[in-house]
């Protein structure tokens, strides 16, 4: 009943391991059409699925047995919540007559799961089955996305009911709003029109709700400067004219000058993280702000806003860019456009023998055009990215912003390639992320799937070192790894083409090498390990104090 | 201030902690809660009293309002209301101070529901202020356990408390 389930939602694909008390759902994929992803952990399986999801825009559907097989998914469902993914969970659980014994394998999944799921489910009879799984569907994909778990007790599996899946769906406290209210849209067409020096910040909700070219419009035909957050990146194209970069902790100058110096902030579902206010009193001080989001809990969260909407993007950037009468922005932009738009870098190398990070970044840029998925793992390569790539096309990042998932990369790369076969899928990761879900290689070899990786290995967890560096008194406590495995031997181990990459001069071929392969390549770029991430804004310093280098800590 | 919040919640399981997490974890200070049943059946009715500033508090129902199994908050705290609170107070009573706390107890409109050689146990209703002010009295004898409900409350006039 559950796979009928899946098909009637549209799922193809689902991903999961096996386990004792998910053995009925499991026999039952044995003979199905739906394709099961086998990975090699657990937390590959709901990191994969995010991926997934991330890229095709349709819910990530996992499943996973009781206890240890479905804490492992804690850390992806956390991940998938922070970031709005959504995704549907499925765990076995014991038998309803086991459940509070601590039987073999249980763990309260539900009751672990409660601050991390956008809802869930316990289903102990198999009558309300059709219900759940039609509202977890309904809940996981509309509104502000996010991951719903149904914990499924083995018996419950087990019954054959009268298959009914249910048409219609009423919950009675869930109604998302989807049309921002008219009133409110009315303010906020004045306070454009009024605006001297107006910014639009646009976040995640722009890639979620598909309101690329709606904000494109908007930007465009109001001329209007645009900064994006990290899970903005690719909402607007990075060779827009218009486009200043990312804001926050290692933004661009020009993002970060133009938010402080901004009359109206035009905040399009984004949720004034830590990393993009910086000290939260200091920002933009003399901006009004218009905040659109779908969930209205963002609004005043964290920043009192002056023009609250709550709506589907999409839609109430359509109603705004129809009616709006652009404001005269000309001067505006003749100042915004002195600052620096991109993040230096040095493109050619002092020394052959020294590869930087960025170059290697920038060299996939290039060959890519912008044009590539690429997803990352948690620090500095994660950071070097986001500025570096300069990406062109919507859910083309996959990355893990608001939990900061060290491990996300690699599986997620495998579900994004797998949601798009015939997009150029990249993995940039680092040599402390890759190898906490290294496991993973198994199954792209096994399946085929060509992702290519790029580590940037520095043999070191980078940003920590960073941090230790600039803040710590250089005292490197734990963050070096003097023992760093052969990439490139491991890749070919589990069957996969590996490279090991020292010289600058090799960095171009390797990559063109690798695009070429078709199975999966491990890229191993050995780079300079001393590198910081820059421009950077000191934890709780406002985000026009940046530090271009380490001089002025 | 204390505010009152009157949430109208699916009666399903989990449904306390689903909300009790959320306050523990978004650091809100919740006062007291109360939960009982409706008139209309799968539907629990919860009076949650919290100690919040505005915007806060703002949050508080927003937060309140994304769990699936809450239908509805209404804000009660402005409106006129009728709210009460039931405490059981167990105190220490030597046979010579039975008369002088019964006459407290009857001036605030208690009851006296046990007696034993050396102790009372006093039921009254009422508003914060009146309980606090009974305590008060009582704590002259030596008060050795109280339990309290948390407050329930409800509009007056014909106007339903969660707007329906």
């Amino acid at each position: 009943m559950i796979l009928k389930a899946f098909q009637e939602e549209g799922v193809t694909r689902v991903f999961g391991y096996p386990g004792g008390a998910i053995l009925n759902l499991y026999d039952s994929l044995y003979d199905s059409s739906i394709c099961h992803v086998l990975t090699r952990h657990e937390q590959g399986a709901v990191h994969a699925a995010d991926g997934y999801a991330r890229v095709s825009g349709k819910p990530g559907v996992v499943t996973a047995t009781s206890g240890p097989g479905a804490t492992n998914l804690v850390t992806g469902i956390a991940n998938a919540y922070m970031d709005s993914v959504p995704m549907v969970v499925i765990t076995g659980q014991v038998p309803t007559f086991l459940i509070g014994t601590d039987a073999f394998q249980e763990a309260d999944i539900t009751g672990i799961t409660l601050p991390i799921t956008k809802h869930n489910y316990l289903a102990k009879d198999v009558e309300e089955l059709p219900r759940i799984l039609k509202e977890a569907f309904h809940i996981a994909t509309t509104g502000r996305c996010g991951p719903v778990l149904i914990d499924l007790p083995k018996d419950v599996q087990a019954l054959e009911e009268k298959y009914n899946y249910p048409q219609e769906i009423d919950i009675a406290g869930y109604k998302p709003n989807v049309e921002g209210h008219p009133g409110q849209v009315n303010r906020a067409i004045k306070a454009i029109k009024n605006a001297k020096k107006p910014v639009i910040m646009a976040g995640g909700g722009v890639v979620r709700s598909g309101g690329y070219h709606e904000l494109q419009e908007m930007a465009t035909r109001g001329n209007i400067p645009v900064t994006l957050t990290l899970m903005g990146l690719g909402g607007f194209p990075a060779s827009n004219h218009l486009y200043l970069g990312m804001p926050g902790m290692h933004g661009t100058r020009a993002a970060n000058y133009a938010l402080m110096e901004a009359d109206l902030i035009i905040a399009v579902g984004v949720r004034f993280d830590d990393r993009v206010t910086g000290k939260l009193d200091a920002f933009a001080p003399r901006a009004k702000i218009i905040h659109i989001d779908i969930d209205p809990v963002e609004i005043g969260k964290n920043i009192a806003v002056d023009i609250p909407i709550v709506g589907d993007l999409k839609r109430v950037l359509q109603a705004l860019s129809r009616r709006f009468q652009p404001g005269d922005t000309a001067e505006w932009l003749d100042k915004v456009n002195q600052w620096d738009k991109k993040v230096d870098l040095n493109p050619e190398p002092v020394d052959n023998k020294v590869i930087k990070p960025q170059q290697v970044i920038n060299k996939i840029n290039e060959i890519t055009g912008g044009e590539a998925i690429i997803a990352t793992d948690v620090g500095q390569h994660q950071m070097w990215t986001a500025q570096h790539y300069r990406f062109e096309k919507p859910r083309s990042f996959v990355s893990s912003g608001g939990l900061g998932t060290m491990g996300f990369g690699f599986p997620a790369a495998l579900g994004a390639k797998l949601a798009r076969p015939e997009e150029t899928v990249f993995c940039i990761a680092g040599d402390g992320s890759f190898q906490m879900n290294i496991q993973e290689l198994s199954t792209a070899v096994y399946y085929g799937i060509p992702v290519k990786v790029a580590i940037i290995n520095n043999s070191c967890l980078g940003m920590v070192r960073q941090w230790q560096e600039l803040f710590y008194n250089r005292r490197y406590s734990y963050s070096t790894f003097e023992y760093g495995p052969d990439f490139a031997r491991i890749a070919e181990a589990f069957g996969a083409k590996g490279m090991k990459v020292d010289q600058f001069d090799q960095v171009e071929e390797t990559i063109k090498t690798a695009m070429q392969e078709e199975g999966p390549v491990i890229m191993d770029f050995r780079v300079d390990s001393t590198e910081n991430v820059f421009p950077m804004v000191a934890p709780n310093q406002p985000i026009n104090n940046l530090m271009m280098d380490g001089s002025d800590v | 201030m204390k505010k009152i919040l009157a949430v109208l919640v699916e009666d399903k399981p989990g449904v306390l902690s689903r909300v009790a997490g959320l306050f523990s974890r978004r650091g809100f200070n919740i006062d007291s809660i109360a939960v009982g049943e409706t008139t209309e059946p799968g539907i629990s009715r919860m009076t949650i009293t919290v100690e919040e500033d505005s915007p806060t508090l703002e949050q508080v129902v927003k937060q309140l309002n994304k769990l699936i199994n809450v239908i509805k908050i209404s804000n009660i705290t402005e409106d006129p209301a009728v709210s009460r609170e039931l405490m059981l107070i167990k105190v220490q009573a030597e046979p010579q101070n039975r008369g002088e706390i019964q006459q407290i107890v009857e001036t605030f409109r208690g009851k006296t529901v046990d007696v034993s050689p050396d102790s009372m146990v006093i039921e009254v209703t009422g508003d914060d202020e009146k309980l606090e002010a009974i305590k008060l009295l009582l704590q002259y004898y030596g008060i050795k356990e109280i339990v309290r409900t948390g407050k329930i409350a409800m509009v007056r006039g014909s106007k339903n408390s969660a707007g329906n």
